[in-house]
């Protein structure tokens, strides 16, 4: 081939300008869209008046002004010439224009006065000063000017005010409108302020209930959430706080790493990091081992330190479950759902690789996790299991000194991480979730033994802010078990509740611990520590009745979750209802107090769920996994059920007749 | 959960001296306690008797690991070191190879080593020894099969493999899945 010989080198001339370089013409516009070159010189009627009383006014002016001089020269002949007339003139002119563009003519006279007086005032000022710079001259102006605008920004202000004041309630028709988010924004903050002094501000016909749920509806809208979520944050948070709370919500928490002090110290692994152009800081007086990462030139997750196993990274909050426990050496701890594994492997970082871990998750791909991270940050001491929770008593009753459970959770407190959170529960995941910590938290409770020499401790933690999965799960143990709550040792965090609403919880309660993204800086987070004071289960005949009897109504309701006729699942429902009540009133006599708790509870729970509320189209859209687990759970339950019943009717007439003794 | 019959034992150990010689001796007798090596699913597993003792009351399939994974035996019988027995082996091994800055990240990614990337290389390296691969901070960074002895690598030119490639902590991250 070889390279082309160029014969006509040179002799290409070039053809116009080129394709690319060809250029637009200029736009022909229809004569209708021109714009007349004279239309600013057309003035209407009014402006040309205003015109002619300008000029009036400045003729009248200078007369005065004139006269003015004349006087003062007859006063004091040694006074320096009078300013250059341009000036005065000048300044009069934009005074006049703007004092003319505000008003009307009405008010013309009086305000050439005005100016007038000023004029002379200034020009008495003048006078005494000597001769003014034209620097301090526009200073002048500038002053009055400025003057002039703070009045008319105050005017504004006492008129936003008054809007303000005025909020009305909006009419049905006025709600069908499409509104911008800002307006449902202000309309927040308005709601706000009327409900903060409600008996002044608030419209005489509308209740606060009213406002209450207009205000929910509005934030709704404007954070994304579900009416239900949306309500019970409402429950959970006063409303100064609930708006600082949803605001904090929306953004990321601060990324955190814990030193793995099995590998390296905290100082040395920051100037590791500084080195590769990390922008870091510790995290707080409260953690020896974490680091905050502010910024970072290369991904925290794949440096050299990091596969070393020098660091993991953690969120801030879930370092205080694992300081809660306060893990000493050669114990035996348990960590029940710990994928993946950033809690366990900061356990045995503080047991120093001694004594024995066990990890455990309930779901095997997620093991992988523990897997991979205990082997990179070196933990030797461990043994990862793969089983649920709730068996693990069955195997090793009374076994572990210490056992952390960081139940699953419906996440309501790490919305920032995960935005589905806020529209994708509903009661019926809070109820699953619930029920399945409760009995994780028993099955925790049982494999501690109390009498272990150094530890009996449970800490119990959940990603949650919502009461349901956290004080209310703590509660439940409280009267199932010999446990008794002790300080976490945190030395931060709000307070949990020990009164909410309808509910009155053990008055110890105020000893777990809440953390919130506004108030602390980390995800929604909830700890609680307790102790084992006994390994004894506390049972009676009356707490296995009523244990038997909740099983019976929440099989009743898993039942009638499946079937799509309406009759027969209301009727079971009440039935199962009828019989709880029933054997809440005969063992009364026995154990009155606790009966009396357990009996509220056990009516409190079908009326929140309320399934004959539930309309049939939210039971087939619950789909086909939930039936088919519901199923076999119905045949297992059915088969189950058949002795259990006998069992109980049994102990009806047991109790019955020790009644009539 | 099983002790390792002694045809696995020798096999195991006869790998285990490529990288660290007679310092196996240090692993099966330790100041700290009794450890041993205990077999489930092909997976070999080095563990201290006190936590195997616990871990005899959960039933075997529940366990997925337990101690330090050292390894697997492969379906021909041989046996293939994992990267999770870095953390023993490191302290222990016989022929070291520090990496340069520079070609840290090209091993991190399940290269061979070449001799530009060489910073440094212990004295009397045989020729396809097992050796451990450091990062100049000291940091173990995975291991491999020497390709030359020490004094070769003095003589051969900058893009010859010193190290051959066998597994790297870049594995925790490229191969979570399979790490067992």
């Amino acid at each position: 081939m070889g390279r082309k010989a160029k014969f006509n080198e040179g002799e290409i001339v070039k053809k116009g300008p080129g394709k690319k370089a060809k250029k637009q013409k200029d736009p022909v516009l229809p004569k209708s869209l021109k714009a007349p070159e004279d239309s600013l010189k057309q003035l209407s009627s009014r402006q040309k008046k205003r015109v002619k009383k300008r000029e009036e006014k400045k003729v009248e002016l200078l007369k005065k002004r004139q006269e003015n001089r004349k006087n003062k020269k007859k006063e004091s002949d040694e006074k320096i010439p009078p300013p250059p007339q341009q000036d005065s003139s000048e300044e009069d002119f934009s005074e006049d224009e703007e004092m003319a563009s505000e008003d009307d003519n009405v008010k013309v006279d009086n305000l050439n006065d005005l100016s007038d007086s000023e004029e002379n005032h200034s020009d008495d000022s003048y006078s005494d000063e000597d001769d003014l710079l034209p620097i301090e001259k526009e200073n002048i102006k500038l002053k009055k000017k400025q003057a002039l605008e703070e009045k008319e920004a105050e005017a504004e202000m006492q008129l936003n005010i008054a809007n303000q004041e005025s909020f009305k309630f909006p009419t049905k028709e006025s709600e069908e409108e499409v509104k911008s988010l800002q307006d449902v924004q202000q309309r927040i903050r308005e709601i706000i302020a009327v409900l903060s002094e409600f008996s002044k501000l608030r419209d005489a016909e509308h209740s606060r209930s009213e406002y209450i749920d207009l205000l929910k509806e509005d934030l709704c809208t404007y954070y994304s959430y579900n009416d239900f979520l949306m309500e019970k944050l409402m429950q959970l948070f006063p409303l100064s706080e609930l708006l600082e709370y949803l605001e904090a919500s929306e953004v990321q928490r601060p990324l955190t790493i814990r030193t793995n002090s099995l590998k390296t110290r905290r100082r040395d692994l920051a100037q590791a990091l500084i080195n590769r152009g990390v922008n870091l800081d510790p995290i707080g007086k409260w953690s020896k081992v974490g680091l905050v990462v502010y910024s970072s030139q290369v991904p925290v997750g794949a440096t050299p330190e990091y596969l070393g196993g020098h660091y993991i990274i953690q969120g801030a909050s879930s370092f205080l479950p694992v300081m809660a426990l306060a893990p000493q050496e050669n114990e035996r701890i348990l960590d029940m759902s710990s994928a993946p594994g950033g809690k366990a492997s900061h356990i045995a970082a503080l047991m120093k690789n001694t004594g024995v871990l066990f990890a455990n998750d309930s779901n095997k791909d997620r093991t992988k996790a523990i897997v991979g991270n205990f082997h990179r940050l070196g933990v030797v001491n461990s043994v990862i299991t793969c089983m649920d929770g709730r068996n693990i008593p069955k195997l090793m009753k009374v076994f572990f000194d210490r056992v952390l459970l960081d139940a699953p959770c419906t996440g309501t407190g790490v919305v920032a991480k995960d935005n589905s959170v806020k529209t994708s529960k509903n009661e019926i995941d809070i109820q699953r979730c619930y029920n399945l910590q409760r009995q994780l938290l028993l099955a925790a409770i049982d494999s501690v033994n109390a009498k272990s020499p150094t530890g009996g401790y449970i800490v119990y933690s959940t990603c949650s802010v919502l009461l349901e999965e956290n004080e209310w799960v703590i509660d439940f143990a409280l009267k199932k078990r010999n446990v008794k709550l002790v300080d976490t040792g945190l030395g931060f965090g709000t307070e949990g509740f020990t009164k909410y609403r309808h509910l009155r919880l053990h008055p110890t309660l105020n000893l777990t611990r809440r953390f919130y993204p506004h108030e602390h800086n980390m995800d929604g987070f909830f700890v609680a520590k307790l102790k084992k004071f006994s390994n004894v289960i506390p049972t009676s005949d009356t707490s296995d009745i009523a244990e038997e009897v909740e099983e019976e109504i929440e099989e009743a309701h898993e039942i009638s979750l499946d079937e799509t006729v309406g009759e027969t699942k209301s009727t079971k429902v009440e039935k199962a209802k009828k019989k709880a009540s029933l054997n809440g009133f005969k063992a009364k006599g026995v154990n009155g107090q606790r009966q009396f708790n357990k009996k509220i509870e056990d009516q409190e729970e079908p009326s929140k769920i309320s399934w004959e509320d539930v309309p049939k189209k939210t039971s087939v859209k619950l789909g086909k996994k939930l039936k088919t687990v519901s199923k076999k759970k119905k045949i297992g339950s059915l088969k189950s059920n058949k002795p259990d019943k006998k069992h109980l009717k049994h102990k009806n007439v047991k109790l019955v007749k020790r009644h009539n003794k | 959960m099983r002790r390792l019959s002694e045809d696995r034992t020798k096999v195991l150990f006869e790998k285990l001296a490529k990288y660290i010689g007679p310092n196996i001796k240090q692993l099966i007798e330790r100041p700290d306690g009794i450890y041993c090596f205990r077999e489930q699913k092909n997976r070999v597993y080095y563990v201290s008797e006190n936590i195997l003792k616990f871990a005899n009351t959960m039933p075997a399939d529940n366990i997925i690991s337990l101690g330090t994974c050292f390894g697997k035996f492969t379906k021909t019988g041989k046996f293939k070191l994992h990267i999770t027995a870095l953390n023993y082996i490191a302290p222990y091994a016989q022929c070291k190879i520090w990496l340069k800055s520079s070609a840290e990240q090209q091993f991190l990614y399940g290269n061979n080593v070449t001799k530009a990337g060489l910073g440094r290389i212990s004295e009397n390296c045989e020729k396809y020894q097992g050796a451990l691969v450091y990062s100049m901070s000291d940091l173990p960074l995975g291991f491999g099969v020497a390709a030359r002895s020490t004094a070769e690598c003095k003589m051969v030119d900058p893009l010859t493999v010193v190290c051959f490639h066998q597994s790297d902590i870049g594995e925790y991250i490229r191969s979570e899945d399979d790490l067992l």
